[in-house]
């Protein structure tokens, strides 16, 4: 007699060992002899590091109560230091009265960035409008702040603000990446450079007085900046055909590229005065800026060459046969692809930079490594554990800033990606 | 032209001699570290000679680290073991975005300076084997005695023996399909022969220890902080980026590859040996030796902690001294350069050799 079922029996569950957290503990953790022994010296090495460092820059550290509290305990990290010495840290010397501008700067370089770094939706244009525009408001509410904080009253602050914001609302339309690209890399820079250094009926200032990370963000953005457009020339110039163009690229990248920042910097503060007539005096921060630029230009025309070669020959041809001329052929085939392409790599450059900006330290420049350990031989604060507070946050802010943009740049070549699959 | 007519007036205005003569002259100075016979009454061309064997001896070693645990870090982030592979992960995203000088600072500063010094550690007239404190790691002086040489020659007659051994293996195993147990044979002759002919010679090397006096070790080998800081940060920081290119490299590797060999019944370990890592050097190579030329080059940052190196010494020391900025900068940047295209040509080379020949 047979046993039908007409009905199929529902699955039962998988045996206890085979799914659940002890069966993954097994499979991941404790898989072999081998793999037990490194998890066990894993698990020991983060024992010996992670509880410790928490608790030196977490729970027991002084968090309020200045240098006597910090005295007192002085096993752990002292945050008071940094609180204090905040403004320092981020302005530098900067006459205090017109550290507002500074920070008129810096929201324009947050909101063209913001508005630069969010991907529009092509297909719904006015999705991305709402949260963009509300950190957009944000952000500049924060910066306005600032600036009646630092100094600045109450009437310039609501003009400037008011005219950031206009001046996006207005020409804000599909072309706005494009127009705020435009304007961030050939304005921008001379609008940060009115206000930092003075002229046009604003004061002038000594670069001797500009520091902290403000100075980082001067001498990384400068370079960027700087070696874009030089980098694209002499990319172009090492694949040109003219001898004597691509002999000059060829010599000057592998110049730039072969030797150590430090010694650029040392020739840049230390020959530059020799090659000017004797009364010419250079500005120490242009001289190390000239050879920031001149350095990072080498390394992103290798970045730009490899993306030029990257695009089919057809291209090329394409143009060509239409009869574009080299130039109109570079500017609207073929850069427009090749910099898409390299962006991973131009981001990888340009983090590269930012943390090359702490070398500036070998030519006496105060960038916010070199002011924090300026700050670390005051009297005041002559206890153990402040330099140690110092430098973890000075790496604190680097890896911010630099893993950010690592993050981006792997959001960048995510979407990317999807243009290439067929 | 008008550059050269400045440069030249003011120099001139200076009363800085151009040329390379100020090489003869007395250097004035003393080196923490020389390696080369060197004193405060050498020349100028002698401090460079020290300077760049203390900067080569930086590269070599931290190189050599680096690359250890650049692989060893990269292929834990590929392990199936998640908690290695979360720990590899965490080591790379945190050494690559800090900079390598506040690394620097931190382990000179931060580690070895604040090392208690030999007076707290160590009684007067006591025999130290090693102590690492405030001034040092402390190692004995090795005192090569008289059939020293024989072993030296042994180990590198081995090396030279081993490189036979295993062409001639390969071959056999091509033609009779033979096996030749080539591992050990090295391992035996590198290493297990001259050690057996160091103990039989009655172990012709004398380990002298150091003697603290009253103050200070005296004697002994003394590797000084600052070396220890910046190969450390320099392996630890350049590990981090070589451990992403193992990485791409070992995952470049079509997984098809891995497939076949595991049909054919290959073993995990020998298809990585044979199959993966091969064609996985193909795509490391190249950048790897882009890391070592920076590494190399961020060497220079010694400048900071004042560590003998060629940028701290004669761009920094001999520059003051002599004010011949042209010529000491000139000569820094090209030994830089020369290393630079040295290395570009090996690479270049190398590419060409391993390109896939396709039809």
């Amino acid at each position: 007699m047979a046993i039908i079922n007409h009905k199929m029996l529902p699955a039962k569950a998988p045996p206890k060992n085979l799914v659940g957290p002890s069966a993954w503990v097994k499979n991941n953790l404790f898989d072999g002899p081998i793999n037990s022994l490194l998890t066990l010296a894993a698990i020991y090495i983060l024992y010996l590091l992670v509880p410790g460092t928490l608790d030196w820059t977490l729970f027991s550290a002084t968090w309020s109560g200045g240098a006597e509290a910090c005295r007192i305990n002085n096993e752990a990290a002292c945050w008071p230091f940094i609180a204090v010495r905040w403004e320092q840290f981020m302005y530098g010397y900067y006459d205090q009265a017109l550290r507002w501008r500074i920070d008129f700067a810096l929201m324009l370089l947050f909101v063209g960035i913001l508005i630069l770094a969010v991907e529009e939706d092509t297909r719904q244009s006015a999705k991305w409008k709402p949260w963009v525009m509300g950190l957009l408001i944000g952000l500049i509410a924060l910066f306005a702040s600032l600036m009646i904080k630092h100094g600045a009253g109450l009437i310039t602050t609501l003009i400037l603000s008011t005219v950031t914001a206009g001046v996006l609302l207005a020409f804000w339309n599909q072309q706005i990446r494009l127009k705020i690209g435009i304007f961030m890399l050939v304005i921008y820079p001379l609008i940060a450079f009115v206000l930092l250094k003075g002229g046009f009926g604003l004061k002038e200032t000594s670069t001797n007085s500009w520091g902290g990370f403000t100075l980082t963000l001067v001498i990384a953005l400068t370079g960027i900046v700087a070696s874009l457009p030089l980098g694209v020339l002499l990319a172009l110039g090492r694949r040109s055909e003219m001898k004597i163009i691509k002999t000059f690229s060829v010599i000057f990248i592998e110049f730039w590229r072969g030797v150590p920042l430090i010694t650029v910097l040392f020739m840049a503060s230390v020959m530059f005065p020799l090659f000017t007539p004797p009364d010419v005096e250079i500005d120490q921060l242009l001289r190390a800026l000239v050879g920031v630029a001149l350095f990072s230009s080498a390394y992103m025309a290798e970045v730009i060459r490899g993306g030029l070669a990257a695009i089919p020959k057809g291209q090329y041809e394409g143009a060509m046969s239409l009869g574009l001329p080299f130039w109109k052929m570079m500017r609207l085939i073929i850069l427009p692809q090749a910099l898409k392409i390299v962006i991973p790599g131009i981001v990888n450059t340009f983090i590269g930079l930012f943390k090359d900006t702490t070398l500036v330290l070998i030519i006496g420049l105060l960038d916010l490594l070199n002011t924090v350990q300026a700050a670390t031989t005051d009297p005041t604060w002559s206890i153990s554990s402040v330099p140690y507070t110092g430098y973890a946050f000075v790496g604190l802010v680097f890896w911010v800033f630099c893993y950010g943009m690592a993050i981006y740049s792997r959001y960048i070549e995510e979407k990317l990606h999807t243009g290439h699959k067929r | 032209m008008s550059i050269v007519n400045n440069t030249t007036a003011n120099m001139q205005k200076a009363g800085l001699a151009s040329g390379f003569d100020f090489l003869e002259s007395t250097a004035g100075f003393s080196i923490i570290q020389a390696l080369v016979p060197y004193s405060e009454s050498s020349t100028y061309g002698q401090a460079f000679m020290v300077s760049l064997v203390n900067t080569l001896l930086v590269a070599v070693i931290g190189c050599l680290l680096a690359t250890i645990l650049g692989f060893l870090v990269g292929i834990g982030r590929l392990s199936k073991n998640w908690i290695v592979q979360k720990v590899a992960t965490l080591y790379v995203e945190l050494f690559r975005n800090v900079p390598l000088l506040l690394q620097i600072f931190f382990w000179y500063h931060a580690v070895l300076k604040p090392l208690p010094g030999p007076r707290t550690l160590h009684e007067a007239g006591d025999k130290v084997f090693l102590s690492l404190n405030n001034r040092g790691l402390v190692m004995p002086e090795p005192i090569p005695q008289d059939n020293w040489g024989i072993i030296v020659f042994l180990f590198f007659a081995g090396i030279i023996a081993s490189i036979f051994i295993a062409r001639w293996a390969k071959n056999r195993q091509k033609t009779t399909g033979q096996q030749f147990p080539v591992f050990l044979t090295t391992l035996g002759l590198v290493f297990g022969l001259p050690l057996l002919i160091f103990l039989l010679l009655g172990s012709p090397m004398e380990l002298k220890p150091a003697e603290m006096s009253r103050f200070n070790l005296k004697g002994g080998v003394t590797i000084i902080p600052e070396f220890v800081a910046l190969v450390l940060a320099l392996s630890i920081y350049t590990a981090s980026f070589i451990a992403e290119i193992v990485r791409a490299g070992i995952q470049a590797v079509n997984h098809g590859q891995t497939e076949a060999a595991n049909a054919l019944g290959i073993k995990n370990s020998t298809t990585l040996r044979l199959v993966v890592i091969p064609q996985a050097l193909r795509v490391i190579i190249p950048p790897l030796t882009s890391q070592y030329l920076n590494l190399t080059k961020n060497s220079s940052l010694a400048a900071a902690i004042a560590y003998p190196d060629l940028v701290a010494v004669f761009a920094g020391t001999v520059l003051n001294q002599t004010g011949q900025a042209v010529e000491v900068m000139a000569i820094t940047m090209g030994v830089y350069l020369t290393i630079s295209l040295l290395t570009s040509l090996f690479m270049n080379w190398y590419n060409s050799r391993i390109q896939l020949q396709e039809r």
